[in-house]
């Protein structure tokens, strides 16, 4: 069975923003709510480094033991879903991220939390609709996975630096990379994410 | 001579040509010689281990509005989570439940604490009716906040097994509105405790003299005590002190990220649930003695007014004063109004 990671190659980055802009396009996602950001470290300086950051479908996800309606699950890919059903918008998740990656819109009253919303690997979501359903999308978003696509942020980089997919191919990938060009700064976020 | 000129022309570019290529074979040798040394090109950038070497997370610059979200990764986040999930949880079932499992023993050892000389029938006014409506508005908003609170962190546990997912997301969903509301009108029933008795719970001499004398818990004596005895002044001050702890952590939780971080909001989160649960038991104690405890202690905040021998046993030096003041109010002539009742 895959097993379903992130890797963002720092050293291929080149901070466009086009998986910030496929994500928000292809999950129609809300204003304000960002699934996916570029961060850049040391901007201007020597040594810059940027590196896109989601939900990185942690094992043992903070997110998903911490819920206390535990509306967070991972699948047998090791996507990390949640149901938006049975969230409360408490926030706990956000606390416990280490990534950063659960937002809420702020429709609650005087502008608290509503339901959480995250990156969900573009698998749709871990409610009760039907896979790939209108409601479905209108809910979570695209549900690429069902039809065996990968994620479109990672489709879309325009360095190839974001990989999606299963995780010993994409590290496999990644490998390949450093071997052949001598040098690369890492999988950034694997240790926290997966203890590798 | 054009001619000569004309042909090294055409000599000078196969000789160009071969330049060019030694450069280009020289730097081909060069990335797949495993030998040749490679130069890394951003050998001088940051590298994530270091960075979280050097502090507890890592952020940068982000091009979204959304400035929160400059920080990439904080790894506290997990450590967070193993408090909350596994630490708190032992720390608020070992308090909470053994605070259950002392008054118990306290219940069955000593057994309800009987007003020795049995009720006079009279009665004394002890708490006025603001008093009261100020006492029981922080009571029932802290009975509320510990219930919808304690849900937070255990419902999932005891809770949605016996309910089901739907059922205890909606009530976990009420509870969490309860619990930012109902917050409001505790901090208002706090602050008016406080405005009302302190001046009463200031500690003073007689209160080491109770407490020397084994306060409230030995039969036979009974310890000497103004209005409030040492062991409601302990009440007191630790509900101030942990009401206002819970009440700044908890409006910063209320309001997250208004002047703090991903660290404060944990920290408040922190503060807010450990003294939670520790002023959960201290409730615990202050509800026994209050209603199965004593019998005649009820009253005082349930109708204002309690028993004179009940009085004369548990705050004798406030019912001298009380009834001194009765007999200087009353107009001459007529009898004390404590002697009429």
């Amino acid at each position: 069975m895959a097993r379903m990671k992130f890797l963002c190659d720092a050293d291929r980055c080149i901070d466009c923003n086009a998986c910030v802009t496929a994500c928000k396009n292809e999950n129609e996602v809300p204003w304000g709510i960002n699934r996916r950001r570029v961060v850049t470290i040391n901007d201007g300086l020597a040594g810059e480094r940027s590196v896109s950051m989601a939900c990185m479908h942690c094992t043992d996800a903070p997110c998903a033991a911490v819920c206390p309606v535990s509306c967070i699950f991972p699948t047998e890919e090791g996507v990390v879903l949640h149901s938006k059903d049975l969230c409360i918008g408490c926030g706990y998740c956000f606390y416990a991220c280490p990534f950063g990656a659960p937002q809420y819109p702020r429709i609650g009253n005087f502008g608290s939390r509503g339901k959480m919303d995250k990156c969900t690997f573009c698998a749709g979501g871990g409610g009760t609709e039907v896979t790939g359903s209108p409601e479905e999308f209108k809910k979570y978003g695209a549900n690429r996975l069902a039809q065996g696509k990968l994620p479109l942020c990672a489709e879309m980089c325009s360095t190839k630096s974001l990989l999606a997919g299963d995780g010993d191919i994409i590290a496999q990938i990644y490998k390949e990379r450093v071997l052949r060009r001598g040098y690369g700064s890492g999988a950034w976020g694997w240790m926290t994410a997966y203890h590798v | 001579m054009m001619r000569i000129l004309a042909r090294t022309r055409y000599a000078l570019a196969p000789l160009v040509f071969l330049a060019m290529l030694a450069v280009a074979l020289q730097a081909h040798a060069q990335r797949t010689d495993p030998n040749a040394p490679v130069e890394d090109p951003d050998a001088g950038a940051v590298k994530e281990q270091k960075l979280l070497q050097q502090d507890s997370r890592i952020q940068g610059r982000i091009d979204i509005p959304d400035k929160r979200a400059r920080v990439l990764i904080q790894p506290a986040g997990r450590v967070w989570d193993h408090y909350h999930e596994v630490t708190l949880r032992w720390i608020g079932a070992i308090v909470i439940l053994g605070m259950i499992v002392v008054l118990a023993l306290g219940y069955w050892v000593l057994g309800k604490i009987r007003i020795s000389a049995g009720r006079s029938g009279r009665k004394v006014k002890r708490f006025s009716a603001f008093e009261r409506f100020s006492h029981w508005l922080t009571a029932v908003s802290f009975v509320v906040l510990a219930l919808t609170g304690l849900n937070i962190t255990f419902g999932k546990l005891l809770l949605l097994p016996l309910i089901g997912p739907e059922a205890f997301s909606a009530f976990a969903q009420a509870g969490k509105y309860a619990h930012n509301f109902v917050g409001f009108s505790f901090m208002a029933g706090l602050f008016l405790i406080v405005a009302l008795w302190l001046k009463d719970n200031i500690p003073k001499q007689v209160d080491i003299d109770w407490l020397k004398q084994g306060g409230g818990f030995i039969k036979s004596k009974h310890a000497p005590a103004g209005r409030f005895n040492a062991g409601e002044k302990m009440v007191f001050w630790l509900a101030l002190g942990a009401g206002a702890a819970v009440a700044v952590s908890g409006l910063l939780l209320l309001f997250p990220f208004y002047g703090t971080n991903i660290a404060s909001m944990q920290f408040a989160q922190v503060v807010h649930a450990t003294v939670a649960v520790l002023f959960i038991a201290l409730i615990l104690a202050h509800i026994y003695v209050g209603t199965l405890g004593m019998e005649g202690a009820f009253e005082a905040m349930g109708t204002g007014e309690v028993d004179l021998n009940w009085a004369k046993e548990h705050h004798d030096q406030w019912l001298a004063e009380t009834l001194a003041k009765e007999r200087s109010t009353e107009p001459p002539g007529h009898p004390t109004a404590a002697a009429a009742k």
